[in-house]
């Protein structure tokens, strides 16, 4: 990293203190808008069409219309209901990564529901049925792994991955035994059966379902007593034996809550978006759940705020696509994924700062070192000396402040 | 059942890349998830190699051996090396958490494959995918044994002598030793003298690198030139990530773990008489055996089947 | 004395976040051939100032000379290039490896240039007698080349011969003794020790820096040690020892360095000052090294363990049968260098470590107070009652037959049924949850702090939750109390921190001891146990926490402290008990013992085990006899 001849590294990292609360929300902000544009520049590349001008048909993707602003709200709410899904799951630190798995046997236990007894059952009792199927088919895929977890400490995040393959292949095979020939049917036949009722449009259900949840998950994480244990545990499992936290009780609870809800939004899947079951309905979203809950620091109210800033980027990239007549489905992906990485990149400059040192070049150093001394580094001294919360910050912002385009910038090329 | 076993250590090939990649990079501390996506770059690397090598010639006839096996090969190694580098600067200058790191590769990977593939035109890689495929000309008269030795492609054949040779540098040698005391305990080893971003980042490229490959393989040898998903290449991504905890971190011992899971995987093609439903069965068998595994190794797990002691962390010199 | 200056230290500082001043303007002078000291209290910023010559800190101002030139020293490399090499307090040796390999780790291969290859060839060809064959000669090496340099670079253990010679050399020159081919993690803490010096020596290091290397080793092995440290002298090379301790400072250095609140106080021959003198310049005012210590007012026996047997992970006896009782009122000290099985020992009585065997009785001081639904258990009530534990307020014996469940619920609720004696409960096979249901109030400071008994993320308050966020029906967590507990604990430990809610992360080492030890104190409990409360902290603090344990025994409760100091266990402990690989060496009365018996006791080789049972405090041990068998009984 330093390559130049002076005595002294260039530059070095220490780990900041507290900081002030604005200046995170202020570093994320840029890196999401550094992130986006490199995205942009990427598709005006590949659309030839001014940055500027696409960045409005994201906007008009987004909000153009009544119906995209209600397509994006529903987005971000399944995005949300995911998101509210893994998070007390990671916030024990038990890397969850199989909340597609989840979900999609939530869907098949709904679709089973739906199979079996469309014609049996009216709607509300269909529904109720549906819901229990799904609520405990996510449970059961959830807590398998956490047994294990909890019994013998098997590691969570290939198992959770593998549950997902096996969720899929699950679906395929449900779905050949009902159609043999290989023609997925279900929606042909079913998508009469077991609706959510409609209040006033589509989407509003389900967006009351993502408010609901997130709000009670927010109470449930910070003021219950499970909620503390859970970050009780994920802090510190040594601690939480050391209280007398059964930490395996812990660990199979949350995640039977975890694989609940996920169950639950696999349940508002099939009842209330899409009417229909294929292996590929859950779409990834369990994957970009894991991060947008972790750029919200699993913070359920910053939750809703990423999953909307993933929900505009996915539906903006898509109006690019639509409104430059280019079909490209992976390129949401791409810009997505792009601002995924400043974001990640971000999180460095708000953990740590970085101290610029002035090249020290001439000979005689005592005298020069007692000169300058307090001259160049006036900042720490008054650090040292007056360690108070407001004045820290404030000094090290600028070096910290200046490298932060730069480094940005040096990420954004490596494509 | 010979053509079976040997379709299965072809396949085993692409895990065996990704294994051993993985192996390279969790050696120096790297716990990489974003090697699904890594493969997936290898293997559009390889289309975009071979894109530009057809698009030179005037004619697909005109397609020769050699530069239509370098070419792809040496875009695959820069693509998938990029991502190394990109994974290596956010986890180690940028300390960010390497898990999250590695599913953005991943997400980023998959969408950057489909999306190249989307518009990139495959004339000519079909015959590429021949050259890729067959290494001796004529083995048919050596009979099984030729079958089971001298069938597969120039990358199957890569792909053990790479594991081989990994697994001595591992062993045997001082960088190997270095790179499994930064994994170890990147505290000590900097206490050393060890320089501990040179070797993570090298660790984590030449990984990447190699597992690139597998993506590769998989695209031209496996499916002949024809794409065969993002979704595909990035299940054998994470089926090779389990392979490593499989093989407990010996690259030596990834040759036999994979290719069970090539017996594995080809289980479905080798039951014609099987129904539709039933393969599906029988495709869940790798990730099934997969967890099977996983459970055991945790219940019996020793000393010497440990990870590297500081997987997945990330290393801070004054951290207090 | 030779008088060359080997490093020079000038105006070095070193700041940390938070406002933390690690070292202000320290200046250090180490001549060649010299051991010096580096003396100092805990956090006076020893170990940070070395840290930075040995290229783990950078420091924020100042210079560093090294043989009268000026260096810039960056990382640990440039600190071995400069021949410096430091034994950190915490090894830095990889478990999995061997001891060979883990000192040749780092060490660079030696370059190879093929330039310099091939000139030597064309000057072998010039000078060679006969022409043609030179030039064949020389074409058969040019081409062997390449694979030479490759045959380098892969180093199949390229340098095992001469690498086993000069490890072999070092070991003999100076009297170690150590098998080479041994992993670390089969090894023992000198073991460890000494293939740090080695790794050191073999990078040819002419200043060592040893950060408290006699902290966990026996008398007899720092005297191996000082031994091996003289010989390095005598060979030249400059040798800085960080310590507090200053007997040892008085026995091994030529000079001291005193170190305090990270600036240098000043240093002196060691010829010309004495133990008391260095430490008035260590603390910067006199020291009072008395501890106010008064006898036990009533010592009954509060928790008896017998015959007890904990196995630590690899399956071996961490605690191998041992037996001991502590009394109420009392502080019984427990010595034994560390890893001794004095964390398995706490933490099995804690209830967080599996007890294979024996009893570990608790004895609830109950006597005439009434039974409570701590048990949520009207059987055990009943079974109690029928074995005659308890009386009315009257004096009549509790009978209980025939009473329907409502009534006995009654009249334990109006606190009708009262104990006759003390309640006795066996702690095995309880877990923390359940010691803590049962009312056992059993205080526990562990010795990892931040990993185990406070959570470093969370808030002063939620620390205090920690303890008492379970009670109550409510399914949400009760913040007011802990908010007050925490408040109190900060006033009144006078615990450095800008609010409540600041993560205890964030605190230094003494304010997070004073966190911990306040909240479990807080809950008033019967038994408190201690694991080396002091660790870390610099005197005031120390002296703080020796108060707050003596407060604890004049309350009348049992106080386990687990300590290392032995100064101070026989300044503050009544009892002490010495472990030894798990077993019990002896307990002795902290008044009268000596050192030197402290010493042997810890390293096996004195054994009172059998004759402290009968006169270290011969009264309260025959109760515990009579109660164990009145355990014994209950049982049945």
């Amino acid at each position: 990293m330093t390559k130049n001849n002076s005595r002294e590294p260039l530059f070095h990292i220490t780990k900041r203190g507290a900081t002030v609360w604005w200046k995170p929300l202020v570093i994320r902000a840029i890196a999401i808008v550094a992130g986006l544009f490199v995205g942009l520049f990427f598709a005006a590349a590949y659309t030839k069409v001014n940055p500027f001008k696409l960045l409005g048909y994201m906007f008009n993707g987004a909000f153009g219309t009544e119906k995209r602003i209600w397509n994006l709200l529903q987005d971000t709410a399944l995005l949300l209901l995911v998101s509210i899904a893994i998070v007390p799951a990671f916030k024990m630190k038990f890397w969850n990564i199989g909340a597609d798995g989840q979900t999609l046997v939530g869907c098949l236990a709904s679709a089973v529901a739906i199979y079996y007894l469309y014609d049996k059952l009216p709607t509300w009792a269909l529904l109720l049925v549906m819901m229990l199927f799904s609520l405990t088919a996510g449970m059961i895929w959830g807590v398998i792994p956490a047994i294990f977890k909890a019994k013998w400490n098997t590691n969570e995040t290939l198992f959770t991955l593998m549950m997902n393959y096996v969720a899929i292949q699950l679906v395929s095979f449900v779905l050949l035994k009902w159609f043999p020939s290989g023609q997925n049917d279900f929606a042909k036949f079913f998508s009469r059966y077991g609706n959510m009722p409609k209040i006033g449009n589509p989407y509003i259900l389900i967006l009351i379902f993502a408010v609901v949840l997130t709000v009670t998950m927010h109470f449930y994480l910070s003021k219950t007593k499970h909620g503390f244990e859970v970050s009780l545990v994920g802090e510190s499992i040594n601690t939480s034996k050391y209280v007398g936290v059964n930490v395996k009780k812990v660990i199979i609870r949350t995640m039977l809550l975890s694989g609940a809800i996920c169950g639950f939004v696999g349940f508002v899947l099939v009842s209330a978006k899409d009417h229909a079951i294929t292996t590929t309905m859950v779409g990834g979203r369990g994957f970009t759940a894991i991060i947008v809950a972790w750029l919200a620091k699993f913070n359920p109210a910053y939750m809703a705020l990423a999953s909307l800033m993933v929900a505009f980027l996915s539906r903006g990239t898509s109006q690019i696509l639509s409104q430059t007549g280019i079909t490209n489905s992976a390129l949401p992906n791409i810009v997505t994924a792009l601002v995924f990485f400043f974001i990640i990149g971000c999180e460095f400059f708000i953990t740590y700062s970085i101290k610029f040192r002035k090249k020290n070049k001439d000979s005689a150093p005592a005298p020069a070192n007692e000169a300058s001394g307090p001259a160049e580094e006036p900042p720490i001294r008054a650090e040292g000396e007056t360690p108070s919360l407001a004045e820290a910050p404030a000094e090290e912002r600028t070096p910290a402040e200046e490298a932060l385009p730069t480094e940005i910038t040096e990420g954004g090329e490596e494509k | 059942m010979i053509s079976f076993i040997a379709q299965s250590i072809r396949m085993s090939a692409a895990f065996l890349f990704g294994s051993t990649g993985e192996i390279i990079t969790e050696k120096a501390g790297h716990l990489n998830l974003g090697i699904p996506g890594v493969m997936c770059m290898g293997a559009i690397g390889g289309a975009i190699g071979a894109r530009l090598y057809v698009s030179s010639l005037a004619d697909i006839s005109q397609i020769s051996a050699f530069p239509a096996f370098v070419i792809p090969l040496l875009f695959c190694l820069v693509l998938a090396s990029l991502m190394g580098v990109l994974y290596s600067f956010l986890t180690v200058s940028l300390r960010a958490n390497q898990n999250i790191t590695g599913l953005a590769i991943s997400t980023f990977g998959a969408g950057f494959a489909t999306f190249v593939n989307n518009i990139i035109p495959k004339e000519g890689f079909k015959e590429i995918g021949y050259i890729y495929f067959k290494l001796f000309p004529s083995t048919e008269k050596l009979g099984a044994f030729g079958e089971l030795f001298f069938s597969y492609g120039a990358m199957v054949y890569l792909a053990i002598i790479i594991a081989i040779g990994a697994s001595l540098i591992l062993k045997k040698t001082r960088v190997g030793l270095h790179l499994r005391a930064v994994g170890e305990s990147p505290a000590t080893a900097d206490a050393t003298g060890i320089n501990i971003t040179e070797y993570r980042y090298t660790a984590t490229i030449v990984g990447s690198a190699i597992a690139g490959m597998g993506g590769l393989f998989y695209f031209f040898d496996m499916n002949g030139g024809s794409w065969p998903y993002s979704d595909a290449i990035s299940a054998l991504g994470w089926l090779s990530i389990a392979i490593v905890i499989f093989s407990i971190w010996k690259p030596d011992l990834s040759i036999f773990s994979s290719i069970i899971f090539g017996l594995l995987y080809r289980l479905q093609y080798f039951m014609a008489s099987a129904t539709l439903s039933q393969k599906t069965l029988i495709g869940m068998l790798p990730y099934v055996i997969t967890i099977l595994v996983l459970i055991v190794t945790s219940i019996v797990g020793s000393k010497k089947a440990q990870p590297p002691a500081s997987l997945g962390l990330n290393y801070f010199r004054e951290e207090r | 004395m030779n008088k060359e200056i080997a490093l020079e230290l000038k105006n070095i500082c070193k700041y940390f976040p938070g406002g933390v001043i690690a070292n202000k303007n320290a200046n250090l002078t180490l001549y060649k051939g010299e051991i010096l000291s580096l003396l100092g209290e805990n956090g006076s910023g020893k170990t940070t100032l070395m840290n930075m010559i040995s290229g783990i800190y950078f420091p924020d101002e100042g210079q560093i000379f090294v043989g009268g030139k000026e260096v810039s020293i960056r990382g640990p490399k440039d600190a071995f290039d400069l021949k410096i090499g430091m034994v950190h307090q915490h090894f830095k040796l990889i478990d999995v490896f061997t001891a060979a390999d883990n000192i040749i780790l780092g060490e660079e291969m030696p370059k190879y240039s093929l330039k310099e290859a091939f000139k030597q060839i064309k000057d072998d060809c010039a000078s060679a007698e006969n022409k043609a064959k030179g030039v064949l000669l020389a074409a058969l090496k040019t081409a062997a080349l390449p694979f030479i340099k490759i045959g380098k670079f892969i180093a199949f253990n390229h340098l095992a011969r001469q690498r086993a010679k000069k490890l072999q050399e070092i070991v003999g020159k100076y009297g170690f003794n150590i098998d080479l081919s041994k992993y670390i993690y089969e090894m023992s803490v000198s073991e460890k020790q000494t293939v740090e010096i080695i790794k050191v020596l073999y990078r040819g290091a002419d200043i060592l820096i040893l950060d408290e290397p006699t902290a966990v080793l026996t008398p007899q092995e720092i005297k191996k040690l000082f031994a091996v440290l003289r010989e390095m002298k005598k060979d030249g090379k400059s040798i800085v020892i960080i310590t507090h301790k200053l007997n040892e400072v008085m026995e091994i250095s030529d000079r001291v360095a005193v170190l305090r609140k990270g600036e240098h106080v000043g240093t002196v021959n060691t010829t010309e000052t004495s133990e008391k003198a260095l430490a008035e310049m260590m603390v910067g005012k006199k020291l009072d090294l008395n501890i106010e210590r008064k006898d036990p007012a009533d010592p009954k026996p509060r928790l008896i363990l017998k015959d007890i047997t904990v196995l630590n992970k690899e399956g071996g006896r961490a605690i191998d049968g041992v037996s001991f009782s502590v009394n109420g009122g009392e502080i019984l000290g427990i010595a034994g260098i560390s890893g001794n099985g004095q964390k398995e020992l706490l933490e099995g009585i804690a209830g967080l470590q599996k007890v294979e065997s024996g009893e570990i009785i608790f004895h609830n001081p109950k006597e005439n107070k009434p039974v409570t639904f701590f048990h949520k258990d009207l059987k055990q009530i009943k079974k109690m009652a029928a074995e005659g534990f308890f009386h009315y307020p009257d004096g009549n014996k509790v009978d209980l037959t025939g009473k329907s469940n409502k009534e006995i619920t009654r009249l334990v609720n109006e606190e009708q049924i009262l104990f006759y004696e003390d309640e006795i409960i066996d702690l095995r096979h309880r877990t923390p949850r359940e010691i803590q249901e049962l009312g056992i109030k059993l205080s526990f400071v562990p010795e990892d702090r931040l990993n185990m008994g406070l959570v470093g993320n969370m808030s002063i308050i939620d620390n205090m939750a920690l303890r008492s966020y379970r009670k109550g029906r409510s399914i949400f967590v009760n913040k007011k109390k802990p908010k007050a507990l925490a408040d109190t604990i900060i006033r009144d430990l006078e615990v450095v921190t800008p609010s409540d809610m600041t993560p205890v992360r964030r605190l230094s080492g003494g304010n997070v001891q004073k966190v911990l030890v306040g909240r479990e104190i807080s809950s008033s409990p019967k038994v408190l146990m201690a694991a080396y409360p002091v660790r870390g902290l610099d005197i005031n603090s120390s002296y703080l926490i020796y108060d707050l344990l003596n407060k604890q025994k004049e309350k009348n409760v049992a106080v386990v402290f687990v300590g290392e100091d032995l100064d101070v266990m026989m300044a503050l402990c009544d009892r002490i008990l010495v472990l030894c690989h798990g077993r019990v060496m002896g307990i002795v009365p902290g008044r009268t013992v000596t050192k030197e018996d402290l010493g042997l006791m810890m390293t096996g080789s004195l054994d009172l085990s059998k004759k402290a049972a009968e006169d270290a405090v011969p009264s309260a041990e025959e109760t515990a006899e009579a109660t164990v068998k009145e355990a014994e009984n209950d049982q049945e």
